[in-house]
């Protein structure tokens, strides 16, 4: 895998993948680093996202699978299993107080690649 | 300074209504009030739920049956002596003694000691293998002595119940859950349960519970139980003998009076503690509640009523004044599986008054209702079989509501949903008491459904205590949170969500109107925000039933949920299901041995559904594609086990094979898959067609099933299985096969277009206003016209049905996206792991 670190950051950033592998307004997963992570592309709001792609209430790697969408301004991905949302902003559990937050990583787009931050 | 010392109040006894007086007195108590609470009990656990004992044996612990932990006590400043029961009451010095030694001086003594099995004088009771049912030790030494004669190992194991009252038959259901091999009952009255219903009743209660493997031998007087020192049998007066193992005595109670009776208390001379409506004893400074209290004449052998004396009791200590006025004495329980209900008056019989009397004796049920000679009011009732209507009778009966004009319809009308002539539940009076338990009445729950937010029946739970006792008023309380919601509006109109202010049935129109096919067109349309994992889904199927168009394409992958995401059931693990479509569930062996071999190069568990056809697990979602080509190669179509569509018409095989099969019911399954399939619904739909009445098909649970006849083929819908298991409802009656199809045309596409999302049809005809008769009405008497459009909608949707499976396989674009690496489309989730199990797989737990 290839990655390009940038100086004066703690993060290393990666290529996750193309553009054109996000579908708009939906998520995908990809290999980063050996992690599972889930992107985002979130063209209505014209953002990206990325977060862990395991939802820690039942440990599934499916947020990637996710439908995303928005409560109020805030924008979240539902869980495909049992509907747990989280904050793609801050990764909170927005509907179970009882469920740990997930991560969440910084995203580049350049050129048509989008860029993690791990 | 104060000279006012605190009121010192001592209660014997920690049973259940020892215990609900605490929880009155300390819920009642007010700041500034200074009591002092000490409690003595017999036994060494805290009190607990004796009605639900026979439980303790199949399901659940003692502390799952205590009512309210040993600390709660504590936390109340309540002195609780367990197991240490008083063996005197000196009344000049106001003091009790107990078995420890314990001495403490009271102001007020309240008597809940309760009630002793009451063991008949019959020789040989004092034998091994005789037992009585009162407290969860003695369930203890029943598991235990069950458990010794099993290992035993001498022959079958006969347990016995002598007593066929209520009592007795819980402990028998005691019995059966033991695992006893033969599970007899024993009375000596002519029926069973004699207090509570009449003998055509007990005659219907004994062919239901000897169907489930209870003997039942009525009119028998036990002389005596043989056996030297262990009990082998029952020697009965008419010379009759029958062998058992084990007998449990279950022939009433004896209220336990001994202390009262050496204080010097009145008592009464066949047993208990007589007091007067203030539950005052002969000294005004002791009271007596619960099963060993005599107030008007008798022993009130319920909790219902012991509870209403305890707070009787705990209102005046706290200074008001309170009366126990006669108490109703209804009754409805679950004995071993069946209901039974007695309410009111149940013996209640002409000149004085009518009497109904419904009975099936297929089906196990008998109804009798009692009503006044003027036909205006319900006198009491019994019902064996079929409690359903319980609530709404005992308050018909208790509230004395004036009667329908036919009040046969009370026990008869109501098959089927339709309406039961009595009105709602809202039709009660505020007073009604909906739980009698703990005394909350309609009123109440009124309030706090409208006023304080309480709109679940847990919540009211919390907030009033309702359906905490014994249960019976829950499915009321739920239907008054119903009922009151409506009555405020809250569902007329049923919005989706945040996004979008309109319900689905006016989405679904302005979507139609305005031609819109993408969920970016529908949400700046008539939507705000983002959308969410409400709505999109909901704009998914509106589309898909309007249009028709592959679910994939444009932007709708990304709305749809998550199995019709990837065309596949998602489950444990992230791993997929796949079941391809066997219309009627006929298939060749040819096809048989496609799956098998898909199944075999791709690692998939199989299992036969319940739907006729195979499912295939635990599939990685990369192989779906390729699973699928191979599936399509074979002539096989998408199953759409996964959308909310429709599944399977299932069938048994009528007249191809079965010889009393009179029509072709697997052509027809076949014919009505094939028409129906793809079309995508609010919720999933199930259908099924049997070739004769005997219904093997089970057509009768399905969203639309049809039976054959000698004349052609009955049509019902709207039934359903899952949580709430609903039968379907007669449409029409033996049509020909084009009328059927119209009139499931008709049927169906109403349903599409009217109803909630993820509403299945059982639960949209309850709601439906005007009930089966409007369904009726638009779908076979098109009173509103609409019949030729919905019949050319469904013709649109059949006409453009293609499998979309198919379309993915052959389209790159959307082929790709099945992956679960997007940028290493070749590894599969490392995280996938599956576990053997019967020479099979299958995903691994929970993490």
């Amino acid at each position: 895998m290839e990655s390009i670190a940038i100086d004066n950051q703690p993060l290393t950033w990666h290529v996750a993948c193309r553009v054109d592998d996000i579908p708009q307004n939906g998520g995908a997963c990809a290999l980063i680093d050996g992690r599972q992570i889930a992107i985002f592309n979130f063209t209505r709001r014209g953002q990206w996202f990325a977060t862990d792609n395991e939802c820690p209430h039942r440990r599934q790697m499916a947020l990637g699978r996710g439908m995303i969408g928005s409560h109020a301004e805030e924008p979240k991905v539902a869980c495909p299993f049992h509907k747990r949302t989280f904050s793609l902003k801050t990764g909170q559990c927005l509907n179970d107080e009882g469920c740990s937050p997930i991560q969440t990583y910084p995203v580049r787009v350049s050129a048509g690649i989008v860029y993690v931050g791990v | 300074m104060s000279v006012h010392t605190n009121t010192r109040i001592v209660v014997i006894g920690n049973g259940m209504v020892g215990y609900k007086f605490c929880e009155k007195f300390v819920a009642k108590e007010k700041k500034g009030q200074s009591f002092s609470l000490t409690v003595f009990g017999e036994e060494a656990r805290a009190a607990y739920d004796r009605v639900h004992l026979s439980s303790y044996l199949s399901c659940k612990t003692a502390d799952d049956l205590t009512l309210a932990p040993a600390d709660w006590y504590a936390q109340q400043g309540i002195q609780l002596y367990l197991g240490d029961p008083v063996v005197e009451i000196d009344r000049t010095s106001r003091e009790v003694r107990s078995h420890q030694g314990r001495i403490v001086a009271y102001d007020y003594l309240v008597l809940a000691t309760g009630s002793g099995a009451f063991v008949p004088p019959v020789a040989g009771v004092e034998k091994d293998g005789v037992f009585v049912y009162r407290t969860l030790e003695d369930l203890d030494l029943i598991q235990s002595y069950a458990h010794t004669v099993r290992q035993e190992g001498s022959g079958t194991f006969r347990g016995a119940v002598l007593g066929g009252g209520l009592l007795g038959l819980e402990a028998a259901k005691a019995l059966l859950d033991l695992g006893v091999d033969e599970a007899h009952v024993v009375e000596f009255a002519p029926r069973l349960m004699p207090r509570q219903i009449d003998d055509a009743g007990s005659q219907v209660l004994q062919r239901q519970l000897e169907s489930l493997g209870l003997s039942v031998h009525l009119n028998k007087n036990t002389q005596s139980i043989t056996g030297d020192a262990v009990i082998t049998g029952l020697q009965f007066a008419d010379g009759s003998h029958l062998n058992v193992n084990l007998l449990v005595i279950s022939a009433g109670i004896r209220p336990r009076d001994e202390l009262a009776r050496a204080a010097g208390l009145d008592t009464h001379p066949r047993g208990g503690i007589l007091v007067n409506e203030q539950l005052q004893t002969s000294d005004p400074a002791i009271f007596a509640v619960g099963e060993c209290a005599v107030v008007h004449q008798m022993v009130y052998g319920l909790v219902a009523p012991g509870y209403e004396m305890a707070e009787v009791v705990a209102t005046q200590l706290l200074g008001a004044t309170s009366q126990f006025k006669p108490f109703d004495m209804s009754t409805k329980l679950k004995l071993i599986g069946t209901d039974v209900g007695s309410f009111g008056d149940p013996f209640a019989s002409e000149p004085e008054c009518r009497t109904i009397v419904y009975e099936n004796k297929a089906k196990g049920i008998y109804k009798r209702i009692n009503i006044s000679a003027d036909g205006k009011q319900l006198l009491g009732g019994i019902l064996v079989g079929d409690a359903s209507q319980y609530n709404m009778l005992l308050q018909t009966c208790k509230n004395q509501t004036v009667l329908p004009p036919d009040p046969e319809d009370i026990i008869l009308g109501s098959r089927g949903g339709e309406e039961t002539g009595l009105g709602g539940v809202l039709s009660l009076p505020d007073e009604a008491l909906i739980c009698s338990c703990e005394a909350i009445t309609k009123g109440q729950l009124c309030h706090e459904i409208a006023n304080n937010g309480h709109t679940s029946v847990d919540a009211l739970k919390k907030a009033t205590k309702a359906c905490t006792g014994c249960g019976g008023c829950t499915a009321m309380v739920k239907d008054l949170v119903g009922a009151v919601l409506n009555q405020q509006g809250v569902y007329v109109r049923n919005t989706l969500c945040e996004h979008f202010e309109y319900t689905r049935q006016e989405l679904l129109d302005l979507v139609k109107m305005n031609h819109q096919k993408t969920y970016a067109a529908v949400l700046d349309a008539f939507g705000r925000g983002d959308g969410c994992e409400v709505c999109k889904p909901a704009v998914a199927s509106i589309l898909a039933s309007l249009w028709n168009e592959n679910i994939l394409r444009q932007d709708r992958a990304t709305i749809q949920d998550s199995n019709d995401r990837f065309l596949a059931n998602i489950q444990r693990g992230g791993t997929y299901s796949v079941v391809p479509r066997i219309p009627g569930g006929e298939i060749t062996p040819e096809k048989l041995i496609v799956i098998g071999q898909v199944a075999q190069k791709y690692g998939l568990y199989t299992k036969i559904t319940g739907g006729q056809r195979i499912d295939l697990f635990g599939a990685h979602v990369g192989d779906l594609p390729s699973i699928w080509e191979e599936l399509i190669r074979a002539g096989f179509e998408s199953g759409h086990a996964y959308g909310k569509s429709l599944r399977t018409v299932k069938s048994c095989v009528g007249t191809t094979w079965c010889r009393f099969g009179v029509q072709d019911s697997v052509s027809f399954a076949i014919e009505l898959e094939n028409r129906y399939k793809g079309i995508r619904a609010p919720h999933k739909l199930k259908s099924a067609v049997s070739g004769c009445t005997r219904e093997c098909a089970e057509a009768q649970s399905k969203d639309f099933g049809i039976i054959a006849t000698e004349k052609g083929w009955n049509v019902y819908v709207c039934g359903n299985g899952g949580i709430k298991p609903q039968h379907a409802q007669l449409l029409a009656s033996d049509v020909d096969k084009t009328t059927c199809i119209r009139l499931l045309d008709r049927f169906l596409m109403f349903y599409i277009k009217t109803a909630d999302p993820l509403t299945r049809t059982a639960t949209w005809l309850n709601k439906l206003e005007g009930g089966l008769n409007y369904l009726k009405a638009v779908v076979v008497d098109d009173v509103l016209g609409i019949a030729n459009q919905l019949e050319n909608e469904m013709q649109l949707l059949v006409d453009t049905y293609a499998c979309e499976w198919k379309e993915v396989v052959e389209t790159p674009e959307l082929r790709q996206r099945f992956t679960h690496f997007v940028n290493a489309p070749a590894v599969k989730d490392p995280t996938v792991q599956f576990a053997p199990m019967r020479d099979q797989i299958r995903a691994r737990e929970w993490a």
